[in-house]
């Protein structure tokens, strides 16, 4: 009884954290961007500003919520769910700390390469369902850009993989007590961080909704809070990107004196923050660069980067 | 590739420079003299109104904003007697004050004007009238001038020769 308490507890914690950071960072990415354009940002709602993510909730929730009639009814009004089921459940595998974990899979990471990948068809579906040449378009693209770097993401996290000897995250991060993969695993860390970013379809990789070009890709459709959940669920998708690339690749809960908690937390906010600030800093590529620099250089690295970690592991024995 | 992270790190260094933000209401903006915005009605040194009613702002008024309707007093000084403009069609283009002969329609660095309802941004002579000179604080039309009003006859203004009889110099 008491262990199912503690695992139901720890669900609605995990829950509760993560749709509060998707919100919170709704306040961080706008302040975080004007520091880095000489700018204040929003201060004016609240202390710091803080409150300007309750008028944000509060603007969004109460806005129309508009199906177009020439829309495909249901598949348009599932797709923005798939996104935020498919990144809320791959919350479920990362361990916080030592114990707090949703569900300590033997197979955690091929679960999250999973969740990642079924999170693609939220966006193809919304383009297809809005019935719409912009949005069509945008779903066009996230479809291809999202597959080739699909392909790598998996890939480059296998060296990992093989450092560790297992799929299970808490024993990935237990073999980083000595060494923090992201030096052996330099090349993957910069491959996984890149295809993440890819799959995300956060700024500079934003292909599918390039606001210059497609007015807003496959959310061109899309009002009220079923917009509001694509734009939780990319906020979902970097925080989920940032626990695992601090999983993976950053020792996870290892760290001296602060309790473990605190540490996974801390790592997560700086790589959250190392996401904005590629967003101020990158422009987006062209399409077709994005594919060649994804199939001909990105691809190779990872099928090298794999090779070598196996020559290296086999030799050392 | 390498240009790629300059990038990154020169952003990251924008950090620590000068907010370029100006937080209004507590922090107002410099505003240039010259700068075109809320239109006064200015007096002559003497503290009489330097508005003729001549008609010229209102007709080079691309938005027809301004109204206006001359009358004259018994000294012979023509004044307007209502004069209206409706700033909620105003575009503040400042043509009126490039067309005054008089100095007498000028635009000031003031911008604040807004309001809940758009008959209170109609503006009558009493709201248009200021006390003082505005930007041009000697000039004085009628004392410049070579029209006859009571007190000053034809050629009494500054630099102005007396009038001559055409007819003197018929031969």
């Amino acid at each position: 009884m008491n262990q199912v308490v503690q695992s139901l507890l720890i669900v609605g914690g995990v829950l509760f954290v993560a749709l509060n950071i998707a919100a919170g960072l709704i306040w961080l990415e706008r302040r975080l961007l004007a520091l880095w354009q000489d700018r204040l940002g929003p201060n004016r709602v609240g202390p710091f500003g803080l409150l300007q993510v309750l008028a944000d909730v509060i603007k969004i929730f109460t806005k129309e919520d508009w199906v177009p009639p020439f829309a495909d009814r249901p598949v348009f009004v599932i797709a923005p769910a798939v996104i935020i089921v498919a990144v809320l459940l791959s919350f479920a595998v990362i361990p916080f700390a030592p114990g707090i974990v949703v569900a300590d899979l033997n197979v955690g990471l091929l679960f999250f390469l999973a969740m990642s990948s079924l999170g693609v068809y939220s966006v193809v579906l919304a383009g297809w369902a809005s019935n719409n040449k912009y949005a069509l378009l945008g779903g066009l693209r996230s479809a291809a850009q999202l597959l080739s770097y699909e392909v790598f993401m998996g890939l480059s996290l296998m060296g990992v993989v093989m450092m560790a000897g297992s799929f299970r995250l808490s024993d990935i991060v237990e073999a980083q007590r000595g060494l923090w993969f992201c030096i052996p695993q330099f090349l993957g860390l910069v491959i996984f961080f890149i295809a993440g970013l890819a799959e995300s379809h956060r700024l500079p990789l934003d292909l599918p909704e390039a606001e210059a070009e497609l007015v807003a890709g496959y959310h061109a459709e899309y009002s009220g809070m079923k917009f509001g959940m694509f734009f939780v669920g990319e906020y979902l998708g970097i925080t989920v990107l940032s626990a695992m690339i601090v999983t993976l690749f950053f020792g996870g809960w290892l760290g001296p004196i602060l309790p473990p908690i605190v540490w996974f937390l801390l790592k997560t906010f700086v790589l959250i923050c190392f996401f904005i600030l590629l967003r101020a800093s990158l422009p987006r590529p062209r399409y077709d660069q994005l594919m060649a620099f994804g199939w001909k250089r990105m691809l190779p690295l990872s099928l090298v980067n794999l090779a070598v970690t196996g020559g290296v592991l086999l030799a050392v024995g | 590739m390498l240009s790629v992270l300059d990038t990154i790190w020169t952003v990251f260094l924008h950090m620590f420079r000068k907010r370029e933000t100006v937080q209004y209401p507590e922090e107002k903006p410099y505003l240039p003299p010259r700068y075109r915005g809320r239109i006064i009605l200015s007096r002559d040194p003497d503290g009489e109104e330097r508005c003729v009613a001549c008609y010229l702002c209102a007709a080079a008024c691309p938005v027809d904003c301004i109204s206006l309707q001359a009358t004259e007093t018994e000294d012979g000084r023509r004044y307007p007697e209502f004069f209206r403009i409706n700033f909620s069609r105003c575009i503040f283009c400042g043509f009126c004050e490039e067309a005054c002969p008089t100095y007498a329609i000028q635009l000031t660095p003031d911008f604040e004007m807004g309001d809940y309802q758009r008959q209170n941004l109609v503006y009558e002579k009493e709201d248009l009238l200021i006390s003082g000179p505005g930007k041009y604080p000697d000039y004085n039309f009628y004392r410049v001038a070579g029209l006859a009003i009571r007190g000053k006859g034809k050629g009494e203004g500054e630099n102005e020769m007396p009038p001559v009889d055409v007819y003197d110099l018929v031969p």
